[in-house]
């Protein structure tokens, strides 16, 4: 019963970050603030709503509703709302949302549209360590996706002025310095908390296997990541590797996560495997 | 009923030669409004005077007045009148109205949505404010011009491109970078140009300002002039590492800034943004620079090609701007209407019976309590009272005397009775 409330709001939430997207496009195209400020309330609002959907679940079933590829999705997109939150919060970049709230309604789409795979109650899957890995890893490659989005814009603003034709962009896009700026602080934040995140991943998987390390696929492609991750910041602080490669590295970057997140578990299998079923 | 007429010239009508003879400096402005103000054929005047048109606006108190309007600028401005009758330009009612709205929505600058125009406007209003030259409709007709301007700057897309070469510039310097006034300048040159194209990015507050030059005594003044730093032309390569934006125009016929030094320059300062403005011909900056990552050049011709089409663009928005104008025309047109003494006694009498015909429906909803001569006869009494009431106004209104204004008196009465037809704003 009460995981067909959850199943209803998850579906008010889809169609809240719709409208929403909606909105966020007609102020891309017309720049009226009062588009913008609807779009933002309406993603806060759907934003609330997934947080009560995961709520009612978890609580209905005792267990966090990422035990198969729809629910961790759903995760992902919700990890990804907070996170635009925080940003959209922080530096009042309003044009952000027009990147969120496409990436948000697609992934939602996706959710709803595969079939909810049956879940098998996994003892294993709970504790403090488990939570933090969980949260951790998600917002963090939540915020590394909205550094994808700024990479995005960024790309889309220098293209216009490099080649000397300032175009539909021009206007609606801020200065390439803060859109750098912006994309850095994302970078930064999603990293430090990958960085833990993995780190509780390690510790997690010592205390329910034994051992930190059993070279499981995703374990692998995991610190792949990081890596990458890695390299960027550290070409960017002694190499100078800012705005337009910086940029592209960013885009490179989440595609190796969404790989990770997805491709990994589909292809190659492994002990996360059954979050992507 | 009153006319609003406007007389004057523009840079579209007179040469320079003419707006200069016959513009009103602050004090003579108001020296005229006061001789103006004596007349006892005009109403209300206002005097409006930039270095692009000259031009008086006002309400006669009977016919029209051109020719006196005329001869008084004439007089006042000691030019004869031959010498300028064939570059004016005479509207009246609509059409001055109408002129009015353009020229504060910035449609009839020289650089059609510069945003100086509406500041100028209200200047010249306070001034005929302060002096009691304006009175109850080019008042009104003031304020409907600083509405409609902001209504056409907000909803429109008129003031938004850059069309001039130096705005284009500084446009594109704050599309580079996020704060300018974090950000230095260094100028290759010391000639004319560059002095103009640093006035601009002073307005909008630079960090530092560096001048190298060939003739070191010409950088020093130059940076001087702006509180800057001068250095020798070969210490050029060197200043790289610090400045963000490079405005060149020597007269050099060599590239001054090869890309080899530009790439050098970058290792150093570790590729932070470097924006080159090159509006020399020919060219100093070797345009190949705009291809290194985070270099961008931008030279004399691709500035103008963004002026270029910013004008066309801006040419599209003002169709909008000019739909704003007819309707605020209309409105206008509207309210002075019904600024007239019947309009105004039909609009009393009808609030009145509205406020009657209400009470005694409200009093007399219950049947029980009076007979139905009982209600004829409050209603005939409330109606009597509602007429007496009026009466004085009314007779007032309609003798308003000889030298009154009727339209301050009309005006007064709608607002007292808040007659004015609602309007969506």
């Amino acid at each position: 019963m009460n995981l067909q409330v959850a199943d209803m709001v998850l579906r008010i939430t889809t169609v809240l970050y719709f409208i929403s997207m909606t909105g966020y496009v007609l102020f891309l195209f017309n720049q009226k603030s009062i588009y913008q400020k609807t779009a933002f309330r309406l993603i806060l609002t759907a934003i609330g709503f997934h947080f009560v959907s995961i709520m009612i679940y978890t609580i209905a079933t005792s267990h966090v509703p990422i035990q198969n590829l729809s629910q961790s999705l759903s995760a992902a997109a919700f990890a990804i709302g907070c996170m635009f939150l925080f940003f959209q919060y922080k530096f009042d970049l309003k044009i952000l949302g027009v990147f969120a709230s496409i990436l948000l309604c697609g992934i939602m789409l996706v959710v709803l549209l595969i079939p909810d795979a049956p879940v098998e109650k996994n003892a294993v899957l709970k504790g403090f360590w488990f939570y933090s890995h969980i949260i951790l890893v998600f917002t963090g490659d939540a915020a590394l996706g909205l550094a994808c989005g700024t990479g995005i814009l960024y790309l889309l603003q220098e293209k216009g002025i490099k080649t000397k034709s300032p175009g539909f962009f021009f206007k609606r896009l801020p200065s390439l310095d803060f859109l750098d700026n912006v994309g850095y602080t994302c970078l930064t934040t999603g990293f430090v908390l990958l960085t833990i995140g993995l780190v509780t991943g390690f510790i997690y998987a010592k205390t329910i296997w034994g051992r930190f390390w059993s070279w499981d696929p995703k374990e692998v492609f995991s610190v792949g990541t990081w890596l990458v991750y890695a390299a960027l910041l550290h070409l960017r602080l002694y190499s100078g590797w800012r705005g337009r490669k910086s940029a592209i590295m960013t885009i490179i970057g989440f595609f190796i996560i969404i790989f990770t997140f997805l491709g990994v578990n589909i292809l190659l299998g492994g002990h996360h495997q059954a979050f992507t079923k | 009923m009153s006319k609003i007429i406007l007389i004057g010239i523009n840079h579209k009508t007179a040469p320079v030669e003419l707006r200069e003879k016959l513009s009103f400096s602050d004090e003579e402005t108001i020296a005229a409004l006061e001789f103006l103000k004596q007349d006892e054929d005009i109403k209300e005047s206002l005097i409006f005077s930039t270095c692009n048109r000259t031009e008086v606006l006002y309400i006669p108190e009977t016919g029209e007045q051109v020719d006196k309007i005329i001869a008084f600028i004439s007089q006042h401005k000691k030019v004869d009148i031959s010498e300028f009758k064939s570059s004016l330009y005479i509207h009246k009612e609509d059409d001055a109205i109408r002129h009015l709205f353009r020229v504060a929505s910035s449609l009839d600058s020289m650089v059609v949505g510069e945003p100086q125009i509406l500041g100028q406007i209200k200047q010249t209003y306070r001034t005929a404010v302060e002096n009691n030259a304006s009175g109850v409709l080019l008042n009104r007709l003031m304020h409907k011009s600083f509405s409609i301007a902001k209504k056409v700057r907000k909803e429109t897309g008129i003031g938004d491109n850059a069309v001039s070469i130096s705005y284009a510039a500084i446009e594109l310097a704050n599309k580079i970078f996020s704060d300018l006034s974090q950000k230095s300048v260094m100028l290759l040159g010391a000639g004319e140009m560059a002095e103009l194209a640093v006035e601009h990015l002073i307005s909008n507050k630079v960090k530092d300002i560096v001048v190298a030059n060939r003739t070191f005594k010409n950088a020093v003044d130059l940076a001087q002039k702006f509180n800057g730093q001068a250095v020798k032309f070969e210490e050029r390569e060197d200043a790289l590492k610090d400045v963000d934006i490079i405005i060149s125009s020597t007269g050099a016929t060599d590239y001054v800034l090869t890309e080899t030094q530009v790439k050098q320059a970058m290792k150093k300062r570790h590729h932070h943004t470097l924006f080159f403005i090159d509006i020399a011909v020919p060219r100093d900056i070797d345009p190949k620079i705009n291809t290194i990552s985070n270099a961008y050049v931008y030279d004399i011709d691709d500035l103008k090609n963004i002026v270029e089409s910013n004008i066309e663009q801006r040419g599209k928005e003002t169709v909008k701007a000019e739909r704003f104008i007819e309707e605020a025309v209309l409105k206008f047109r509207k309210w002075m209407e019904s600024l007239a003494i019947v309009p105004t006694i039909k609009a009393l009498n009808d609030k009145m019976s509205a406020i009657v015909e209400i009470e005694c429906k409200k009093t007399l909803s219950n049947p029980n309590h009076f007979s139905q001569e009982d209600i004829e006869a409050i209603k005939r009494m409330t109606r009597a009272i509602a007429t007496r009431t009026i009466h004085d106004p009314i007779l007032f209104l309609r003798n308003t005397g000889d030298h009154r204004d009727d339209s301050l008196y009309l005006n007064v009465t709608r607002q007292l009775f808040n007659l004015d037809i609602p309007e969506e704003e």
